[in-house]
């Protein structure tokens, strides 16, 4: 009986591993990537330990150890600095792929009756679980080595072998825990979008909690496995044994999903899904209710997310000016201007780019009239008393809204942690003022969404290439030092970069004046366009 | 009176004609059987009526209103549902068919609204993610006999119910003809056809190739006849219009054009009729035949 459970494991593993192999292809390059990426920008932006001193200067407040965690900063080494700044993110977005994988392979299949199918043929109960188990150990394990023997492998001083293995590990053993953590939510609950919700949030529980852990106090810190990573100290104490405790925990986390997984029905979960509303809250029922619905969970996430980047760029301000002195790459970045302050030219820039972070939400917002579409889901508004001008405006007032609240957001997340590490902050209209200043270029990528979305809705994701480009000219603009044609070719371009530059009104108004056109005519074409559909 | 009528209605996807020339009228209260198999044109059709795609050329009226310029106030007496119902997965389908009432304008009717949620014995407190196909479609069937509407166009609306639901869904339908509404009716279940509608049309590669009332056209097609007779028929196969003839237990079964039946039956008499039965073709014998005759590629 107890052999059954598993039969067919192997082949199983197989088949997971064969329906995955470019998605974990994918992961496996772009996490080793960028882990080895940053090494070798590190050794270049800050040569000297004098450089890195500096660095690490603006690592000691409460701000950045809230995000990046503790760091040996007496020691501050090309492999301590990477440790330090990149370790717990990545492990981060390690759990985050683990946790995708792991919900893919269980309930996602599972309730979509994939899983029916496979447990019909002669095939153990356990035999999927546990597939899903070895893949993920095989690519967690395959990326610690990928990790650690290429971090060695980059021949830095400061980057031993048994550092750069733990780096490895540590990042491994954080995604099989999360693996397993996956697994044991997806016994649990009955629907994947709720294993999902309920794993992710488990994994920013986990980081919030050592968050306030490292800056208050420590041992709250040891209650999380993220906790657990910067405890590692790699390349500074290399405390091994912390790979014990994630791998014991993720152990007892696959044993228990197992467990649970023989004693419950197929499809079933231990939590029911309680029975949601009968009716229409009022606020539904219309176009524009409809849509601020569909949205509103991804809007909010957003907004979230846009105040956090505002906050965490806000952080660093207080020792910038000493930290750009000694630092001749960053200068590069920013175009020097005479009578104002490295902070104030650092700030004009950070504007740019988050004005065009900002510029995703609503684009998306805006883009899932078409997502909509193309799933038949607008026939049955059209097929009733909607007209399409009235559809397609609900959409927009949303993402013209959407834009505004995300600009204002980061500016004032921006200015919040500014003035609370700064000794002389910014006056609060300067950052809102520098940020809202974006506004009429982020509605022209909105007008010129519209536009797509009226006429070729097929290629309508181009857009996102603009706003690519508008990204990469506006950022590296300065560095590369690119002509002046190449940046006024994105709206972002003509707008001044406050607070080093003066305001200026004609671009606003000229930009603005495109908007209303732009949307006007994608409005025409949307009016006598197909309405498309499977 | 014509409640819904096209002239020469075409829609053309490049060179590809996928409605061809239609001509089809429903008539005030009556049922209109649209049949054909799938990728004739039906949906596409369906989908140029409510406006949603714009037709190549050709016109159309519903209620005498140009279905694309007054799209919106046809829609205050229209109730449509599609053959896929895609739902909104974090919707539960009550919060749907309160949506769709709305949308319809006009006063919601919660009363029957309950109704039909009991008739169609429906859940509406689970999120859409969890509809079977059958379910999402009773969202739509809800939302649309729950609508005071003139006209019901209904596109293939029972390819997911269950034999007991279709027969609920057949009251409806019937129920709303009672009224005096008028209703299109798109499907390849023919019984379902058989049963409901007054007037058919058949399309096939986005032309009409048959239309008019069941009787019609019965006539064009072949009766079938079961005989029993003292003597054998002799050379029944060299008669002119007898088709498929099978032998069972001294009994002959075979099919006659209609316009031989007389013919027929006057040859079969002499040789001492102990038993004859007739029966109408059947809808589906029409439909085969159309297809089988025309196409040669399907069968």
């Amino acid at each position: 009986m107890r052999n059954q459970s598993f039969s067919n494991t192997g082949k199983l593993s197989g088949f997971i591993l064969r329906l995955d192999r470019f998605r974990i292809l994918i992961w496996l390059v772009a996490i080793s990537f960028f882990t080895l990426v940053v090494p070798i920008a590190f050794s270049d932006l800050y040569p000297t330990q004098q450089d890195r001193d500096a660095m690490a200067e603006t690592m000691e407040n409460p701000a950045m150890i809230a995000m990046v965690g503790p760091g040996d900063l007496g020691n501050y080494t090309v492999g301590a600095m990477t440790a330090h700044q990149m370790l717990l993110l990545t492990a981060v977005v390690v759990g985050l792929m683990n946790i995708l994988l792991m919900n893919r392979h269980t309930r996602s299949d599972e309730e979509d009756g994939r899983l029916e199918l496979i447990r019909s043929l002669p095939v153990g109960k356990l035999a999927n679980l546990g597939g899903s188990c070895i893949v993920l150990t095989v690519l967690n394990v395959l990326l610690a080595l990928i990790v650690g023997v290429g971090l060695y492998a980059l021949g830095i001083d400061s980057m031993n072998l048994a550092g750069s293995l733990l780096y490895g590990f540590v990042l491994g053993m954080t995604g099989l825990f999360f693996a397993g953590l996956t697994a044991l939510v997806a016994q649990i609950t009955e629907n994947a979008r709720n294993v999902f919700g309920i794993s992710l949030a488990l994994l920013l529980v986990s980081y919030l909690i050592r968050a306030i852990g490292d800056v208050s106090n420590e041992a709250l810190s040891w209650i999380s496995p993220l906790g657990w990573v910067s405890a590692a100290e790699v390349y500074s104490e290399n405390n091994g044994w912390v790979l014990l405790l994630l791998l014991s925990g993720a152990i007892v986390l696959f044993a228990l999903a197992g467990y649970l997984n023989t004693i419950r029905d197929l499809e079933a979960g231990f939590l029911r899904s309680k029975p949601g509303k009968k009716h229409a809250s009022a606020r539904l029922l219309s176009p524009l209710g409809l849509a601020f619905r569909l949205q509103r969970t991804g809007m909010i996430s957003w907004a979230v997310a846009m105040l956090l980047v505002g906050v965490s760029y806000g952080s660093v301000m207080g020792d910038l000016d000493s930290f750009f002195e000694g630092n001749e790459m960053m200068q590069q970045l920013l175009v020097s201007q005479e009578g104002y302050s490295f902070t104030e030219q650092f700030v004009s820039m950070l504007m740019v780019v988050m004005a065009l972070i900002g510029t995703v939400p609503p684009v998306m917002a805006m883009l899932k009239l078409y997502g909509e579409e193309k799933k038949n889901r607008l026939d049955h508004l059209l097929g009733r008393t909607v007209s399409r001008v009235r559809l397609l405006a609900g959409y927009l007032v949303i993402a013209v809204i959407n834009g505004f609240v995300m600009l204002s957001l980061a500016a004032v997340g921006l200015w919040m942690a500014a003035a609370s590490v700064m000794e002389e902050p910014f006056e609060f209209g300067t950052i809102y003022g520098a940020g809202l200043a974006y506004y009429p270029a982020l509605l022209v990528i909105i007008g010129l969404t519209v536009l797509l979305i009226g006429f070729v809705p097929k290629v309508s994701s181009l857009i996102w290439l603009y706003v690519l480009y508008s990204f990469f000219v506006l950022y590296f603009g300065g560095m590369f030092q690119f002509p002046d044609w190449v940046g006024k070719l994105s709206p972002f371009g003509y707008i001044p970069e406050l607070p080093v530059d003066e305001m200026e009104w004609l671009p606003v108004v000229v930009l603005t004046v495109i908007v209303i056109g732009l949307t006007i005519a994608g409005i025409l074409g949307y009016r006598r366009r197909d309405i498309q559909g499977q | 009176m014509a409640v819904l009528k096209t002239e020469d209605l075409t829609k053309m996807y490049g060179s590809f004609k996928a409605v061809d020339h239609i001509n089809i009228e429903v008539r005030e209260g009556e049922v209109y059987g649209f049949i054909g198999p799938n990728g004739a044109g039906k949906s596409t059709t369906i989908r140029v009526l409510l406006g949603m795609l714009k037709a190549t050329s050709g016109s159309a009226s519903i209620f005498g209103k140009d279905i694309w310029a007054d799209a919106v106030d046809i829609h205050k007496r229209i109730a449509y549902v599609p053959g896929d119902v895609n739902l909104w997965p974090n919707l539960t389908g009550g919060e749907v068919i309160d949506l769709f009432m709305k949308l319809r304008g006009g006063k919601a009717n919660q009363k029957r609204r309950e109704e039909l949620i009991q008739k169609f014995n429906f859940d509406p407190s689970k999120k859409c993610r969890t509809y079977s196909k059958g379910n999402r479609q009773k969202v739509s069937l809800i939302a649309a006999f729950a609508s005071d509407a003139d006209l019901y166009i209904l596109d293939e609306p029972t390819s997911g119910l269950d034999p007991l639901m279709e027969r609920t869904f057949q009251e409806c339908v019937m129920e709303a003809s009672n009224d005096g509404k008028s209703i299109l009716l798109s499907s390849h279940i023919l019984s379902e056809v058989e049963r409901l509608c007054d007037r058919v049309g058949i399309i096939r590669e986005g032309r009409i190739i048959e239309s008019g009332s069941l009787d019609e056209l019965r006539h064009l097609t072949r009766t079938n006849l079961n005989v029993e007779t003292k003597q054998a028929i002799p050379s029944l196969d060299d008669m002119e219009g007898v088709h498929h003839i099978e032998k069972k237990e001294g009994t002959l079964s075979f099919q006659v054009d209609t316009e031989q039946l007389d013919e027929v039956v006057h040859y079969i008499s002499q040789f001492g009729v102990i038993k004859l039965e007739s029966a109408p073709p059947t809808l589906e014998d029409l439909f085969m035949r159309h297809y089988e005759g025309a196409s040669g590629g399907e069968s």
